[in-house]
């Protein structure tokens, strides 16, 4: 890793405006192909969709199946209902996508502060390593429909003074639970980052395991718990839509994802505006974490993939 | 070496705490939620009622009970709690999570047989709402037709009624494709089933507030054959009030609360008989996402699942029950399995309660059988709006 090798990738993070620009160009052609991709296929794909045997391979083409692209966009900007007090489907979406991104944001910090602290113990004794990793990787195998009720059953017991378990810590609970397995896994690969030749100096040093944790360990390991960040918060959204689903939480988009899918029969194009809600959910998620990564940038010598 | 100890003792301190905490977590757990004021004046007494779906025109008379305060007259406080896709409403009842639950008889009978020890104390809907929908070309007028057709249906315990009634006509689920059914009705316009399972209040409404493509206009009953299974044998016992048969047995309190809790229901209900449209606003303030004229058909159409009811509101008739023990029995689905496989035990339904809410009302002068009950007419608009 020489210093003529990092120099291009410093010189595109830092870009011209013209650059800069070219990128969100980019960015909003690709939408738009998408969408005419979805119009043409629309307008040439036979009705009933393409069928080899028994097997559906590409959907139907009806407007139930369907619905065109600016009907989906237009019904962003019609009201819920028509009852005098709806707000348009566009607010209503974002008002519950800002609410799963809050819980989701409280599940990837106990995500992290859990992941973290396990990479931690592991890194610091071999033995908790061997003990602890095999489980960590099983507890991702645990059926989230079978992990939910069970959250949401202890919660509800859960009463301490004036204090009592709210549904939305069920959810962010069950979405720390996802979060935490990449950060977990990649803060561990990053702390055991430093060659032998680094921490064998940190002893000469006569430095102590802390020092050495803060000095060398940490920094080394964020090119790698930066991806693992993504990822759990990935994992977090995912997990607090699919808990809400699970645990029937209200207000967030988990759940007007299954009110107006159950509603797609007469209003097809409503069921697509939580859809993209969680699209945008997705992507704010991921922003939020790149901008954590411009602040660590100068941690940020290589970006190692997940 | 002098560090790593020292640490094992604060790891293990954090731990000890952690213990604590946890422990002193579950404590008031075991004294039970449900009953803890023992009827005192002032304070109210805690209940939690779970649904079993996301809250809809269904349940307007449990949102109509909270909204008018009839709760709150005979001293509870009454949550109710909504339920999505994994919450079983008498799994979190036997579980001690809530005190009361609506569920369907036919599905809570296997978590019965299953170990549940619950109770039915009221049974809110004394008819079935569940359709079997096809086209009107179709030539699928009873079930005896739907031998070699695709069959849709819910499952997760909604199915049972398809079973029995197809049981009762000598076919099975061999003899049948059956199709498991989305949210909407999607599947069925799109033909890749021939008849689906619809709820008379829900699922029947969204075909009807559906634009049919060749003429433009919203479908109407007329473009539906629609089989009933309330005129079936396969008829089922659906909403009804759950009870925890140990605390009803045991606890003097929780058997207190359940009579003015069912007083309170049946109040909510005879508000939503009587004035469906506030109710059906009721609803729709607490959350139901349907547009309004589908909010007030579900409300109206629930209203003709409950009343008349002729023994009053609520009233377990003790042969409607064993016909639904008698359909679960013999019904099997498409995997091969019974919903149960012997007779649930005695105990598994009593009248005991809703007979004293009921008498108690009766004494107030309400009307609890709904004699004069009259639905109203609703339009439905497209897209339920």
């Amino acid at each position: 890793m020489t210093a003529e090798t990092l120099a291009p990738a410093i010189r595109r993070r830092r870009g011209a405006p013209a650059r800069e620009l070219a990128r969100w160009a980019y960015g909003v052609l690709g939408i738009l192909v998408l969408a005419a991709a979805w119009e043409l296929y629309k307008l040439l794909g036979p009705s009933d969709g393409v069928v080899i045997g028994d097997a559906r391979i590409l959907p139907r083409t009806t407007d139930l199946a369907m619905p065109h692209t600016w009907d989906m966009i237009a019904r962003l900007f019609d009201p819920v209902t028509r009852s005098a007090t709806a707000n348009p489907l566009w607010l209503e979406v974002a008002l519950a996508a800002l609410v799963t991104l809050g819980i989701a944001a409280v599940g990837w910090l106990v995500g992290i502060v859990v992941g973290f602290a396990l990479a931690l113990i592991m890194q610091r004794w071999r033995l908790a390593e061997w003990g602890l990793l095999p489980w960590i990787i099983l507890s991702q195998t645990v059926p989230l429909i079978a992990f939910a009720p069970v959250v949401r059953s202890w919660g509800s017991r859960i009463e301490i003074g004036a204090f009592e378990w709210q549904d939305w810590m069920s959810v962010a609970v069950i979405a720390s639970y996802l979060a935490f397995f990449p950060i977990a896994v990649g803060a561990l690969k990053g702390l055991q980052s430093p060659d032998t030749i680094h921490t064998e100096l940190m002893r000469t040093y006569g430095v102590g395991w802390w020092k050495t944790l803060v000095k060398l360990r940490i920094p080394a390991s964020i090119p790698y718990l930066l991806p693992a960040l993504r990822l759990g918060a990935a994992n977090a959204v995912i997990g607090a839509v699919v808990a809400e689903v699970s645990t029937g939480m209200q207000g967030g988009i988990g759940r007007i994802l299954i009110q107006y899918a159950g509603q797609a029969s007469g209003d097809p194009s409503k069921a697509w505006g939580p859809i993209f809600g969680s699209i945008v959910l997705g992507l704010a998620a991921a922003g939020s974490v790149a901008i954590l990564g411009a602040i660590l940038r100068n941690y940020r010598r290589v970006e190692i993939n997940a | 070496m002098k560090h790593s100890t020292r640490r094992f003792a604060t790891v293990g301190a954090l731990a000890v705490s952690a213990a604590l905490v946890l422990s002193a977590c579950s404590g008031p757990a075991d004294s039970g939620t449900g009953s803890n004021t023992g009827g005192g004046d002032d304070e109210l007494t805690e209940v939690k009622l779970q649904l079993q779906w996301l809250p809809q025109g269904q349940f307007a008379g449990y949102f109509a009970a909270l909204d008018q305060g009839y709760f709150e007259e005979e001293g509870l406080d009454v949550e109710i709690i909504p339920s999505g896709g994994d919450i079983v409403p008498q799994d979190a009842l036997a579980n001690g999570d809530v005190d009361y639950a609506i569920a369907w008889v036919p599905k809570v009978l296997g978590s019965i047989e299953a170990g549940a020890n619950v109770t039915n104390i009221a049974q809110i809907f004394q008819r079935s709402g569940t359709l079997q929908v096809s086209w009107a070309d179709s030539g699928i007028e009873s079930v005896a037709d739907f031998e070699g057709k695709k069959i849709g249906s819910w499952g997760f315990g909604n199915e049972w009624e398809i079973f029995a009634a197809m049981a009762e006509e000598g076919l099975d689920s061999s003899t049948v494709e059956i199709i498991t059914q989305d949210f909407n009705m999607n599947a069925f316009l799109q033909g890749d089933i021939d008849a689906a399972q619809a709820m008379t209040y829900n699922e029947y409404a969204q075909l009807l507030e559906t634009v049919d493509p060749d003429t433009g206009e919203l479908y109407t009953e007329d473009d539906f054959n629609v089989i009933s299974y309330e005129d079936t044998v396969g008829a089922m016992l659906q909403d009804a009030i759950w009870a925890d048969s140990e605390k009803l047995e045991n606890d003097e309190d929780y058997q207190d609360t359940t009579v003015s809790f069912l007083k309170a229901v049946i109040k909510g209900w005879i508000f939503a008989a009587e004035n469906p449209e506030d109710a059906a606003e009721i609803t729709l303030a607490e959350g139901s996402g349907w547009g309004p004229s589908h909010e007030l058909w579900m409300v109206n159409e629930t209203n003709k699942l409950i009343w008349p009811a002729e023994n009053g509101i609520g009233f377990i008739d003790q042969a409607a029950f064993e016909r639904t023990v008698a359909g679960a029995l013999s019904a099997v689905n498409e995997s091969g399995a019974a919903l149960i496989t012997e007779e649930p035990p005695a105990g598994v339904w009593t009248n005991d309660y809703i007979q004293q809410a009921l008498d108690a009302l009766e004494e107030e002068g309400v009307d609890v059988t709904g004699e004069n009950f009259e639905p109203i007419e609703v339009t439905l608009n497209e897209g339920g709006q």
